[in-house]
């Protein structure tokens, strides 16, 4: 079994936003586009999009954190989404476990948008259809492109390479080890929904001085001649 | 709907693949623009490009949507005859109707009086060309916006270390093992950057970060240590003074590399005071460098030559020479500089615990002396000294505007590179590390011209129009002393002025100071918006008129892509295609995107036509050069000696037979000449071939210590990349600077300044860092005006200018004033509420929101998300004007005037450099009344659409799928 | 969640259609066996044409929820996991049982087949359809209810007493209605519908009242520290990603102060259950034809404000990510 699937690393995100248009440039004139924009030269623009980074303060000043999140569909392995479905148009595809939407068979009753704990889903408000994001299939089954971008649009653009894309179901996968080593977790795991795309923590590097390290023996001012003398009186100048 | 797995995108309509390089922002990555039936289908990031490797940011990716926004100009417009400046009222003409009013005025004005006619533009990365142009034309007023974005960090380190961060230099992360980002949180070198920090710390780097602002970068650090604005200056100073006291300094690198050990002439009382100890008599080359003929304390015996061999140097100490001239070593100077200038000091002004600073100064000085990296590369310093190893202390710092921004950033920025210099840490594994054509020469060779007698009618101007002054006879002034330029760079008011002062330009050509002006040409700046200071102002000035009706600045031409609000105050408007469209160079020339590993230029190719009536500017200047006839545009016979931009870079020479042209790569006749060789007519179909770019990697032996590296230094020459093969010995001490302090006091042979000035050249040309407070902190009420207002760009607007992006301007429709929570709730203002930010020049409203991630004592905004109404092919209700503010309406681009000025006006600025400094300004916020509109002010009058301005969709909704879009 | 008048007129009319159903049964039932007076068929021939019309109003309410209506017919596949679809399934199945009830009336092909002991109960095929209808009726409630409660993560709904509140407010509203027709006919059956929907209107207010109080309590098991898993007491989005609404601002948030939330609830429980039962107890005394009537009309736009207030109580998780614009 595949479940091919994202691994977002909190501990690299600046939160550029290069996932977010990477993603609608691709998807608008891919096979799950297009993807409306609504005034979007007016008051309050608005549109579709798959991916969204959104930025929270952890802690009170000065220790803050300041976290991006990157947010996609987490192509769950028990996906809330589909089994409410009443048109079988949203679905889990059996070889490599990504949720997609069938747009044909869509009645737009927005029930998969209810059901998903996550807000992963957006209406197409001109196509009148849900949408939401692909792991940008028709980029990652297209066997024309060379495998090296065989990969979601997100991924490929991610300046920080925060973005890990693979299998999680197979143990050895780059997404596999990294869950497994970097304490890798889950969304909202309170609703059993077994996300398959994992989030890493951020980790912190800190450095350690002991007082050794500020005494050596080779501390270059022991080369100085650090008294310096101006010809100032002295005791030879005033004894006798 | 078909199996997405039993497709492929490239099978839907006519599929294309062309390579060019972005140009969303200053970073300049390589791309691959898929085309579907002619329209953009996808941008991607290239990943044979060595700069961003295939990837790409939100703005690369959201290309698509500028070249399908409504803000396009498409036509060349006159102001209407009847229609008052400003108010937007344009009419169609043609280009050459447009190229033939342009040609009439600046042909007479050319003849008159050439300085009448000033060239500023924005962020155009063709400074190669525009600066040539206007020296062709005999202008001396001239400058892009370095000014106001960050001139004091290229002086600040290139007077100090030969090269600077910015795209002449960076941290080296792959080598790094502790990473100090201070007063920056995005940067010119935007992926790359992200790039590197993110390997960096998986690598399990280091990362602290140094801000105000907890945002962009920072937002990953390691550690946080906020700080209050324009205090960065003094935690320097602190951190030096700890780093010498606890001897954690790099003491053989500071002997052999820099002027640390070389004596000063210390006796007040002598004119030399403060000047090297030299014998001016030994055959040393002296030129554009730092002559060798500068002494050490042996500590055996006594005076000896700088690189005598064997000898071993002192650092410190004062000593007498045989002649009986006191000396100190410039270390010495240093260290009774910083002395006084201890943690607790520092933590005053700073805000940062004495602790924290001991520790920081701890954890640079331990990680630089006891992680060292030793790279087993053989090379040869300027000395002879082979060495079988480049030894790396692995502490890199990165620093940009939140250092240069401020009226003391110069010295900031000085104190910063000595720290740096004193870890070691310069053009090292792990450290700073200089991209070409840096290292070069401290200051650097180009001077701007010496007096007003450089300027003379149809003539080219004699000497550049910036440049880097090395004494006072380099400076741009009269016999009087006072400036030759507009904008009053490279006079005693900004001595230092190395990217001019565009900040100032409308002020001083609305005063008729220095002197008034006939034709403002802005190419992509918007200076009637975010690219002034104290805007409200401005705009009045660029309207303003004589009583007989003239406009003080009679004649404003606007060359743009957009419906900027500049745009709205031209008389001639020439619309610009988007980089998409046109040829271009990213040149070595100017700003070339160079490695660690060595230089790198790069091209854009027109991957689509022009939309419309739309030219290229480099076109349009070259066409207007041949017309006017400037010899380097022309031919012996009077006619275009190139057809176009493209001609141009292929065939033109800085000098007939130099070698030398705007694109390093593939010359001579086949090709295969780097950096020099004379013209290839296959040049760009080479640089096609080649995904855009050129990159001349060096031996590694090259690669690093090229300041003293003789084999790197003598290949810089031989390909033109310096005049000079010395070593450039790093400034601690800078005795430019005591140059004019000298001339100050009087004692300095050759120019002095006009009496007015000297007090204030006396002060801020120390040959040694020193903090001050920012100079319009000095003239305020600080408890009137107790917060620092800082504005910053979100990464996904970063040197962008985008607002009129579909996509982009989803992101960032308005802003918010971020406030401390305890600062807001101390003024009963609760999140989200409407507020006003008043300094002492005016006041705007906004909304707040808060934020545990700033310093207390800082308020601060995203930057340019406010909008003026109507402008940048925006409905006048759009977010950007009615809930976005602009804070530059409370920044002044003058400092408040107070007598010890001698009621002088002075530009808010540096003092030695001009740089504009925008992150000075002070403010006080209070709530806004409940009777007030919920709408941010200033407001302005909506601007109108120009004709030829691709207009708004007409429903409320569009969606892009290439191939169709635009063709239903 | 936001209020969708589609969906609240789909649910009221819903259910006040499957109450009036069943109150016609339950009448002719009651009549059957002698315990109340026999009707003429033209009584439930257009009674439960006004039931059949509810129910195509919320069917024609609904189509206002879908995107794609004309697809509407797809939304039958899905009956194994999805409750919508099996709303789909048994709403028509019931427009048709009562269709056909109405039609046996109309035509008046109420002979029986069978009489159970000495005319104690005699069987016919109205019989047979309305019992089957009947069912069919409360399957609908569950359906309809569990499209709500089964939404485990909203946890307001997810609960039985979705299924006890949807089920007897249709019985309320719909007993009520039949009371308020009957009424307007003149025969004397107000009290026994009346007497009914006062004691569903009862069992409502019981059951109406707990959830309420449940939701009161609720502790929400999703928080800021689980929707992006970093462990903390303080945790507070700066930024949602975007600058003006999205979908995610739009479907799953009232945008309405909590004091509207309290003065709606104030309002529903004002018109749903007090002023009603006392409109029905004085139209018992007074005989008053119209009383009823405005019982029915007062205590459906009680229902309308329910619902409304249904959605809007509902907390999505979903709402954690989208909470700050800067």
């Amino acid at each position: 079994m595949t479940q091919l699937a994202l691994v977002i690393d909190l501990n690299v995100c600046v939160g550029c936003h290069a996932c977010v248009t990477s993603c609608k440039q691709w998807n608008t004139s891919g096979w799950a586009g297009p993807m409306v924009d609504e005034n979007p030269y007016d008051a309050a623009p608005t549109g579709t999009f798959f991916n969204r980074v959104q930025t929270f303060e952890v802690g009170n000043y000065p220790n803050t954190e300041t976290v991006h999140f990157p947010k996609s569909c987490l192509h769950c392995e028990d996906p809330p989404c589909v089994p409410v479905c009443p048109t079988g148009a949203s679905y889990k595809r059996e070889d490599n476990g990504v949720v997609l939407v069938d747009y044909d068979k869509c009645i737009g009753c927005k029930y998969c948008s209810w059901a998903c704990p996550y807000g992963m889903r957006e209406v197409d408000t001109q196509q009148k259809v849900m949408k939401k994001c692909t792991l940008c299939i028709d980029r990652i089954t297209d066997q024309s492109l060379p495998e090296a971008e065989r990969k979601p649009a997100c991924v490929l653009a991610c300046p920080t390479s925060a973005r890990l894309f693979g299998d999680v179901q197979n143990p050895d996968s780059e997404v596999s080890i990294a869950i497994r080593e970097r304490g890798g977790y889950a969304l909202m795991p309170e609703w059993g929904t077994q996300p398959a795309n994992h989030y890493l923590p951020r980790h912190k590097n800190r450095m350690h001085i002991t007082e050794d390290d500020l005494l050596r023996t080779n501390n270059p001012l022991k080369k100085e001649d650090i008294t310096v003398y101006h010809g100032e009186e002295t005791l030879e100048d005033v004894t006798w | 709907m078909q199996d997405p797995a039993s497709r492929s995108d490239q099978s839907t309509g006519h599929h294309e693949v062309k390579e060019t390089t972005c140009y969303m922002c200053a970073c300049r990555c390589g791309i691959r623009v898929h085309l579907r039936d002619g329209e953009v289908r996808y941008i991607e990031g290239n990943p044979d490009h060595p700069l961003n490797k295939g990837i790409i940011c939100a703005k690369g990716s959201s290309g698509i949507m500028k070249q399908v926004s409504p803000a396009r100009l498409t036509k060349p417009l006159r102001r209407k005859a009847s229609a008052k400046r400003g108010a937007s009222e344009f009419e169609e003409i043609s280009w050459d109707e447009a190229m033939g009013m342009l040609t009439e005025r600046l042909g007479r004005l050319r003849a008159e009086d050439p300085k009448q006619f000033a060239l500023f533009t924005g962020r155009d990365q063709m400074q190669a060309l525009t600066g040539m142009f206007a020296k062709q034309f005999g202008t001396p007023n001239y400058a892009a916006h370095g000014g106001f974005c960050s001139v004091n960090m290229a002086t600040g380190m290139i007077y100090s270390i030969g090269g600077s961060f910015w795209e002449f230099g960076g941290p080296d992360l792959d080598h790094a093992k502790l990473f100090v980002m201070i007063g920056t949180a995005e940067d010119h070198h935007s992926n790359p950057m992200k790039a590197a920090i993110s390997k960096f710390k998986r690598q399990g780097g280091r990362f602290i970060a140094i801000n105000p602002v907890r945002s962009g970068y920072g937002a990953i650090a390691d550690e946080w240590v906020p700080i209050k604005p324009g205090t960065d200056g003094a935690l320097f100073l602190a951190l030096t003074n700890e780093i010498l006291k606890t001897g954690l300094f790099d003491r053989d690198f500071l002997i052999q590399y820099t002027n640390a050990a070389e004596l000063v002439i210390d006796d007040p009382e002598r004119d030399d005071h403060g000047m090297f100890y030299r014998d001016t008599s030994i055959d040393v080359t002296r030129g554009c460098t730092d002559p060798q003929d500068k002494f050490w304390w042996d500590r055996n015996t006594g005076e000896v030559l700088t690189h005598t061999k064997g000898a071993d140097p002192r650092l410190l100490g004062a000593y007498t020479m045989k002649d009986g001239t006191p000396v100190k070593t410039s270390f010495q100077l240093l260290k009774e500089r910083v002395e006084p200038h201890t943690p607790e000091w520092a933590e005053g002004i700073t805000g940062i615990p004495a602790d924290t600073i001991r520790r920081l100064a701890h954890e640079m000085g331990i990680m630089a002396r006891d992680h060292k990296i030793e790279l087993p590369i053989n090379w040869t310093d300027a000395w002879d000294n082979e060495h079988a190893t480049v030894t790396g202390n692995p502490v890199a710092f990165h620093a940009m505007r939140g250092l240069a921004a401020h009226s003391n950033g110069f010295h900031t920025i000085r104190a910063l590179s000595i720290l740096m210099t004193v870890l070691g840490t310069i053009d090292r594994p792990g450290g700073f590390r200089h991209k070409a054509p840096f290292p070069k020469p401290i200051p650097p060779c180009p001077k701007p011209p010496h007096g007003p007698e450089a300027v003379q009618p149809n003539t080219p101007l004699d000497g550049l129009p910036l440049g880097w002054p090395a004494r006072p006879e380099d400076l741009f002034v009269d016999d009087q002393g006072e400036p030759v330029r507009i904008d009053k760079a490279f006079s005693w008011e900004y001595p230092l002025a190395a990217h001019g002062l565009m900040h100032n330009v409308i002020t001083n050509a609305w005063r008729g100071d220095p002197y008034p002006i006939d034709t403002l040409f802005l190419f992509m700046a918007n200076m009637a918006w975010n690219s002034s200071m104290n805007t409200v102002e401005t705009r009045k000035m660029l309207v303003d008129q004589h009583e007989n009706g003239e406009y003080k600045i009679p004649f404003i031409v606007v060359c743009d892509t957009y419906a900027s609000e500049t745009v709205a105050f031209a008389d001639l408007v020439l619309p610009d295609t988007t980089y998409l469209e046109r040829h271009d160079v990213l040149s070595m020339l100017d700003r070339p995107i160079s490695e660690f590993d060595g230089p790198v230029d790069a091209v854009r190719l027109p991957v689509l036509p022009p939309k419309g009536e739309c030219r290229p500017f480099q076109d349009v200047i070259i066409d207007l050069g041949a017309r006017l006839g400037l010899p380097a545009f022309t031919n012996e016979d009077g006619t275009a000696k190139f057809r176009n931009y493209r001609d141009f870079v292929v065939n033109y020479e800085t000098s007939p037979g130099s070698g030398i042209g705007f694109l390093a790569g593939y010359r001579g006749k086949f090709g295969d000449k780097a950096l020099k060789g004379e013209p290839n007519p296959q040049q760009w179909e080479q640089y096609a071939a080649n995904h855009c770019f050129f990159h001349h990697e060096l031996p590694r032996s090259y690669q690093f210590m090229r300041n003293w590296n003789k084999g790197y230094l003598h290949w810089a020459r031989a390909h033109g990349l310096t005049k000079w093969a010395e070593p450039i010995t790093l400034h601690i001490y800078s005795e430019v600077l005591q140059r004019f302090r000298a001339a100050a006091q009087g004692k300095w042979p050759g120019r002095r300044p006009p009496e007015r000035y000297r007090e204030r050249i006396e002060t801020f040309f120390d040959p040694l860092p020193f903090y001050y407070e920012p100079l319009e902190t000095q003239r305020i009420d600080k408890n009137r005006y107790p917060l620092n207002a800082l504005t910053q760009r979100p990464m996904a607007m970063y040197h962008s200018w985008d607002s009129q992006n579909a996509w982009l301007r989803q992101l960032h429709s308005h802003n918010y004033l971020f406030v401390n929570p305890k600062v807001a709730i101390a003024q009963g203002i609760q999140d989200g509420d409407w507020i006003w930010v008043e300094s002492h020049l005016n006041r705007v409203k906004c909304m707040c929101r808060y934020s545990e991630a700033v310093e207390p004592g800082t308020v601060w905004t995203w930057n340019a998300i406010g909008k003026g109404a109507g402008a940048w092919g925006l409905s006048a209700r759009a977010d950007e004007s009615k809930k976005g503010f602009l804070l530059n309406h409370v920044i002044g681009e003058e400092l408040p005037v107070v007598p010890g000025d001698g009621s002088q006006v002075l530009s808010n600025s540096d003092p030695l450099t001009g740089q504009a400094a925008w992150y000075d300004v002070r403010v006080r916020i209070y709530k806004a009344g409940p009777d007030e509109k919920q709408i941010t002010e200033p407001q302005f009058t909506p601007m109108k659409a120009l004709p030829g301005q691709l207009t708004r969709p007409r429903s409320r909704w569009q969606a892009y799928v290439a191939g169709v879009f635009g063709r239903k | 969640m936001h209020p969708a008048f589609s969906v609240i007129f789909l649910t009221t009319l819903l259910g006040a259609g499957q109450g009036l159903f069943l109150a016609l049964i339950t009448g002719q039932v009651y009549s059957r066996i002698h315990l109340i007076d026999a009707q003429s068929s033209d009584y439930y021939f257009h009674g439960s044409l006004i039931a059949l019309a509810l129910l195509v109003l919320g069917l024609i309410a609904s189509f206002f929820h879908l995107g794609r209506p004309e697809r509407a017919w797809r939304a039958a596949s899905k009956w194994r996991t999805s409750w919508l679809s099996r709303e789909v399934i048994v709403l028509p199945v019931l427009m048709g049982l009562v269709a056909l009830f109405s039609l046996i009336h109309w035509m008046g092909w109420t002979q029986p087949f069978v009489v159970a002991g000495d005319d104690a109960l005699p069987v016919d095929a109205s019989l047979l359809v309305g019992v089957m209808g009947a069912i069919v009726a409360f399957a609908l409630f569950v359906a309809t209810a569990m499209i709500y409660a089964s939404v485990k993560f909203l946890q307001e709904w997810a609960s039985p007493l979705t299924v006890v509140n949807f089920t007897f407010f249709g019985l309320a509203s719909g007993f009520m209605l039949a009371a308020a027709y009957s009424a307007w006919l003149g025969n004397d059956l107000v009290t026994f519908f009346g007497t009914w929907a006062v004691i569903f209107t009862a069992i409502a207010f019981l059951s109406r009242g707990a959830s309420l109080l449940r939701n009161r309590h609720i502790k929400y098991r999703s928080n800021l520290k689980t929707a992006i898993g970093v462990r903390h007491r303080d945790i507070a989005q700066k930024s949602q990603g975007f600058s003006a609404g999205s979908f995610n601002t739009r479907e799953f948030f009232h945008h309405r102060s909590p004091g509207t939330l309290r003065r709606v609830t104030a309002v529903f429980m004002l018109l749903v259950f007090p002023v009603p039962v006392v409109l029905i107890g004085v139209a018992y005394v007074t005989k008053s034809p119209t009383l009823p009537i405005l019982a029915f009309l007062i205590q459906y736009l009680g229902l309308v404000a329910e619902r409304w207030y249904f959605f809007a109580e509902a907390q999505h998780p979903q709402n954690l990510y989208y909470q700050t614009v800067s």
